[in-house]
């Protein structure tokens, strides 16, 4: 507000940001929530069918339980595969470590347009039938790269003499890992899971070339933008998924901020929960 | 020192090269059970890297490292008889006190009950009883350094390493400390080897000091004959304060020699082996065994002529920093035993005579 009231370059910056992130997000709400299937003013009246009519229609919902069924099984494979390259990358001694971590991230630079064909054509070659699961493993490839990513961030600033510690006072490297590296590591985890799934749950372009009969949210969606009388249903779907995962990074960050609170450490960076 | 039991520790030609560089050359130590050792030495000397060889963190280059006359070379950290506190003191920060002090209990799947019997024992030994349940986070720097004792202690190990660990706390704090461990050390008789750079601390505390320098241990010693009797310049000038003359060896009689310094005059020193006379060599003083115009004691003494230069009064003592004749300033340090009588102040730009005992004079040869 400090800004609104000494309007200066900054100011009016902070404004535009504030206009082109909020503005179509509040449109949609208003529109989620308009009795009319016409998107445009005048508004009609008030209503929360759109709302009722998207908990009856079994195809969207069939189509939300496939992506959340997709995104919690990509997001977990991704960051205990994540968590584990992290943990090799900077505490083991081998070779080739540099090659590792370019084929690791990899994935965040490949386009998933090409991604997306060249994981099809290996699909069909293996003769593995396109599927949720074909649509998991992809995103599991496309989400590793960040939990890689933040796990190794929370592992470098983390002091190496507590694992020489627990060593020191007769753990074995498991024991170690066990009771000191990986709950000091968790809020890191967590938000690489956070990520992981968010990535994975709005993930359109690698679900259309990968999906099978049962469509995910992103696929299902794109494929209702031809029914203009379902679309405020599409809304209102729209608006409870933002709501959802909104409430799920505020989640995340209390609970970091719970593990971290009485710790020697530095404060967890809540930079980490942002993709 | 029971010379039936093997030494805690023995380092035989221990030396690690790191890439390009020397960190420890061929050191040899041995250490004795039940001693307070202290490695001091500057940053960068080695002294660390020489304990983290000892703890089985670093793999020596070469030479080994005996723990109660066994070769540990091959033995992982977890398997030696070694606990270590380290600098930072490395508390768990998500764990409680109890269960940073009863983790190595809780290794060893030691029964529940034992284990809060000792954890109680530990931790009133170091003077924290109740604190089991607080989080390392919400202690103080001193308090932290002693849950980080106990949970080095309550193994009973043969040996325990500190890794500086008085380093990042206060001067007062410090001081308290240094008494406190050395009485816990004697309490719980566990040979101690102590890491510094600080040679008051490593005075204070130690049975023996060595004084590591590139990687070498300079001189091994008890405090008193380190102080008294440095083996190098280093040594003489790291640990207490050092006055340096250069001269030459004029001659001798019987175990005192006679030195020349060029501009100043003979002085006269113990000569510590055969020597023969024309050699050139540093003889080392202490301020505190120089004094300005008064004879100390009978027999021979030294005397030099010089000009005061500067005066500085630090409250129980005085500093007079006194140019001698060939140029060179020396620092005379003067109790103030008793308040001066009027008219007799020493003045800067005052001519006097600095004189010492011959005995208090050391002949270095680097």
């Amino acid at each position: 507000m400090l800004s609104l009231r000494r309007p200066g370059l900054l100011g009016l910056y902070y404004l535009v940001l504030l206009v082109l992130l909020y503005v179509p997000i509040g449109v949609l709400l208003l529109f989620s929530v308009n009795d009319a299937t016409v998107f445009g003013f005048p508004l009609h009246g008030l209503t929360g069918h759109w709302y009722k009519d998207m908990l009856g229609n079994a195809e969207l919902l069939e189509s939300l339980r496939s992506s959340a069924l997709v995104a919690v099984g990509s997001s977990l494979t991704a960051t205990a595969l994540g968590t584990l390259a992290a943990i090799a990358l900077l505490r083991f001694k081998f070779g080739g470590k540099p090659g590792f971590l370019a084929v690791a991230l990899m994935p965040l630079l490949v386009p998933f347009l090409i991604l997306g064909v060249a994981l099809l054509i290996l699909f069909a070659a293996l003769d593995v039938s396109r599927s949720l699961w074909t649509v998991a493993a992809a995103h599991t490839v496309v989400s590793m790269p960040y939990t890689l990513l933040i796990v190794m961030a929370r592992l470098v600033g983390f002091d190496t003499h507590l694992e020489e510690a627990a060593q020191d006072l007769g753990a074995s490297y498991f024991y170690t890992l066990r009771r000191v590296v990986l709950p000091l590591i968790a809020p890191a985890m967590l938000a690489a899971w956070l990520v992981a799934f968010t990535v994975s749950f709005d993930e359109f372009v690698l679900a259309s070339f990968l999906i099978g009969r049962s469509p995910t949210l992103p696929v299902f969606l794109f494929g209702q933008l031809r029914f203009a009388n379902r679309f405020p249903q599409v809304l209102a779907l729209a608006m409870v998924v933002m709501l959802v995962s909104l409430s799920l990074v505020v989640l995340a960050e209390r609970l970091q901020r719970l593990g971290t609170g009485a710790s020697l450490g530095p404060p967890e960076p809540a930079a980490e929960t942002g993709s | 020192m029971d010379q039936n039991k093997p030494p805690a520790v023995e380092l035989v030609r221990l030396a690690k090269r790191f890439e390009g560089s020397e960190a420890v050359r061929e050191v040899s130590l041995s250490i004795a059970q039940g001693e307070f050792f202290s490695l001091l030495g500057p940053s960068g000397c080695g002294k660390t890297t020489t304990l983290r060889m000892i703890a089985g963190f670093e793999v020596p280059t070469s030479g080994e490292v005996r723990l109660l006359g066994q070769d540990v070379l091959h033995v992982p950290p977890n398997r030696r008889n070694i606990n270590i506190v380290f600098q930072n003191y490395a508390l768990f920060p998500h764990l409680s006190v109890f269960d940073n002090v009863a983790f190595s209990l809780q290794v060893k799947r030691v029964p529940a009950q034992e284990i809060r019997r000792r954890v109680a024992e530990a931790l009133s030994m170091v003077r924290l009883p109740g604190t089991e349940r607080r989080k390392p986070g919400q202690l103080s720097g001193g308090q932290q350094q002693r849950v980080a004792l106990a949970r080095a202690l309550i193994n009973r190990p043969a040996v325990l390493l500190l890794d500086e660990p008085l380093g990042a706390l206060d001067q007062k704090l410090r001081k308290e400390m240094q008494l406190e461990l050395k009485s816990l050390q004697r309490e719980v008789g566990i040979t101690f080897i102590y890491v510094t750079h600080d040679q008051e601390e490593a005075l204070t505390m130690s049975d023996r000091i060595a004084v590591m320098n590139q990687g070498q241990a300079l001189q091994v010693d008890d405090p008193r004959s380190i102080y008294d009797r440095p083996a190098t310049r280093f040594v003489a000038d790291f640990i207490g304060t050092t006055n340096f003359l250069s001269g030459r060896l004029r001659s001798r009689e019987g175990s005192l020699a006679t030195v020349e310094v060029e501009g100043v005059g003979d002085v006269l020193a113990p000569l510590p082996t055969e020597l023969s006379p024309g050699r050139t060599l540093t003889l080392a003083i202490r301020p505190e065994r120089m004094h300005l115009g008064r004879v100390s004691g009978d027999g021979p003494t030294n005397r030099v002529r010089g000009t005061v230069a500067e005066i500085i009064f630090i409250g129980d003592d005085t500093q007079y920093f006194v140019r001698l004749a060939n140029g060179e300033r020396v620092m005379v340090r003067e109790q103030n035993d008793a308040p001066p009588a009027e008219g007799s102040r020493i003045q800067v730009g005052q001519s006097l005579t600095v004189e010492w005992a011959p005995a208090s004079t050391t002949i270095l040869l680097d």
